[in-house]
């Protein structure tokens, strides 16, 4: 099994040391050509959004990673990769990859003041302990989109197809359920072909 | 400070990770630095080279200016205080900073004691030259380490420098038997259970990223090759001939720091480098400046 994650800015290596500790291997995406040795997977992590979509584009992969997606490469994106993903951000002009029919909004606990942690239940995988960092939610899904989780009434997970989408970091801990739920996807993908 | 407010302290640090965080004076540098692709800002009244040139008492910026910038942008906005000056962090936290920089680039309000930065909410980074700072800054509640480089001068010596010796440092803490870390602790002045984390880890239980004289493409990489997790960048950027393309091929060069086609390629057409002053040079050391 191979994963894919996106490693041009932000918090890739705890997904990488997460999906390790549960037997998959993982590929560092930097560039374009990266991304060929990428086969059953996509992590999109926490970080700037501003920043890594920007490097996407001046690096010319939003067109592949888009299609890739499309294609039904299943996705894991946490916190700024939410943002890459989403078709509409309500308060930003900027649309990045777009494969994901829900409006987010940045930032949108406020600054850093506002960060916070709880637990709470998410559909597929139970109690999950959820750190939020500078945080953006969901404010509206489109059709087809299956909320997973919501804290105090914000959608906060979504799933659509295999693109799993939330605004949390479930790799900043130890529990392991989100990521176990996502291998699945992926192993379910590999039975197929 | 609560554990859990320190845990997504240290966290936010880590979401910065792989970027370029820029010094900026105005709203508009901020933009630049934003459109550039900087992970976050660093708002301060004039920048380490300047305040090096100007000489006299540099203290916190004025919060009208930093508010400004905080409006600005929809990325992290750090500010400084003068080491020891913990009005000056009480202010920055009431404005609601993301970050504050107790720095050594401004003039020193305490010469014995640091801020105890466990008694504020909002998060702190802090410059060191070796491990035993480093881990002091930690033990009084920073959330993230920089080496102190020499802010201002454009001159990367002395980033190396401390980037050596702090992961020299780590590398004599790992190898050595658990039952000399108790005089390792004593020798360095930290905690032990900070030592014991090191001696286990290999690493600070910290982000540490590289400053202070990082103005060339090459230089952040560098500085990345030798175990930094990002990069700040101050004078280097708005004293050089083409800010904007500058910092973006900075920015590039922290994610792909190890593939020097790519890193020739950024390289080509920055326009003017910062002039910069040579180490020796300098008449004030400002690395020296709290220990």
């Amino acid at each position: 099994m191979k994963i894919g994650i996106l490693a041009v800015q932000g918090a890739f290596i705890e997904h990488q040391k997460k999906l390790e500790s549960l037997g998959a291997q993982c590929v560092e995406i930097r560039q374009k050509s990266d991304l060929e040795r990428v086969s059953d997977g996509l992590v999109l992590p926490g970080g700037e959004s501003t920043v890594q979509g920007k490097l996407l584009r001046e690096l010319d992969m939003l067109g592949d990673l888009r299609s890739r997606i499309e294609g039904g490469l299943p996705v894991l994106a946490t916190c700024a990769g939410l943002i890459l993903l989403a078709k509409e951000i309500s308060n930003d002009d900027h649309v990045y990859l777009g494969t994901l029919p829900v409006t987010v909004e940045r930032n949108a606990y406020g600054r850093q003041l506002g960060s916070f942690r709880t637990v709470r239940e998410m559909e597929y995988v139970g109690q999950v302990p959820m750190v939020f960092i500078r945080a953006p939610y969901i404010k509206t899904v489109g059709k087809d989109v299956e909320v997973l989780a919501e804290v105090d009434g914000r959608i906060v997970a979504v799933r659509y197809g295999k693109q799993y989408a939330m605004s949390f970091h479930p790799e900043l801990n130890e529990d392991s359920k989100i990521h176990e739920m996502f291998l699945k996807e992926c192993r379910r993908e590999q039975q197929i072909f | 400070m609560a554990a859990e407010r320190y845990d997504l302290n240290k966290q936010l640090a880590q979401m910065l990770k792989g970027g370029v965080i820029m010094d900026v004076t105005t709203p508009e540098q901020a933009k630049i630095a934003e459109g550039a692709g900087a992970c976050a800002v660093m708002a301060l009244e004039r920048i380490p080279a300047d305040i090096r040139a100007a000489g006299g008492v540099s203290r916190m910026s004025d919060p009208k200016m930093i508010k400004g910038i905080q409006e600005a942008v929809s990325i992290p906005v750090m500010a400084k205080c003068r080491i020891g000056h913990f009005v000056e962090a009480q202010i920055l936290e009431a404005i609601e900073i993301d970050y504050i920089d107790e720095s050594e680039v401004l003039s020193p309000a305490d010469d014995v004691y640091h801020i105890d930065k466990r008694r504020f909410k909002v998060p702190f980074v802090c410059g060191a030259k070796d491990l035993g700072e480093a881990l002091r800054r930690i033990s009084e509640g920073a959330s993230m380490i920089r080496t102190k480089g020499e802010p201002g001068t454009g001159d990367v010596v002395q980033a190396v420098r401390h980037m050596r010796r702090m992961n020299s440092e780590i590398g004599k803490v790992v190898s050595m038997r658990s039952d000399e870390l108790f005089e390792e602790a004593k020798d360095m002045r930290v905690p032990y259970d900070l030592i014991e984390y090191v001696h286990v880890n290999g690493r600070l239980p910290v982000v540490n990223f590289a400053a202070g004289g990082v103005a060339t493409p090459a230089d952040a990489a560098m500085m990345m090759q030798l175990g930094a997790e990002g990069v700040f960048v101050g004078s280097g950027i708005f004293r050089s001939g083409d800010p904007e393309k500058r910092a973006a091929a900075i920015v590039k060069a922290v994610t792909n720091y190890q593939d020097s086609k790519v890193l020739a390629e950024i390289s080509e057409d920055l326009g003017e480098a910062m002039v910069g002053i040579n180490e020796q040079e300098i008449e004030l050391l400002m690395a020296e400046r709290g220990k």
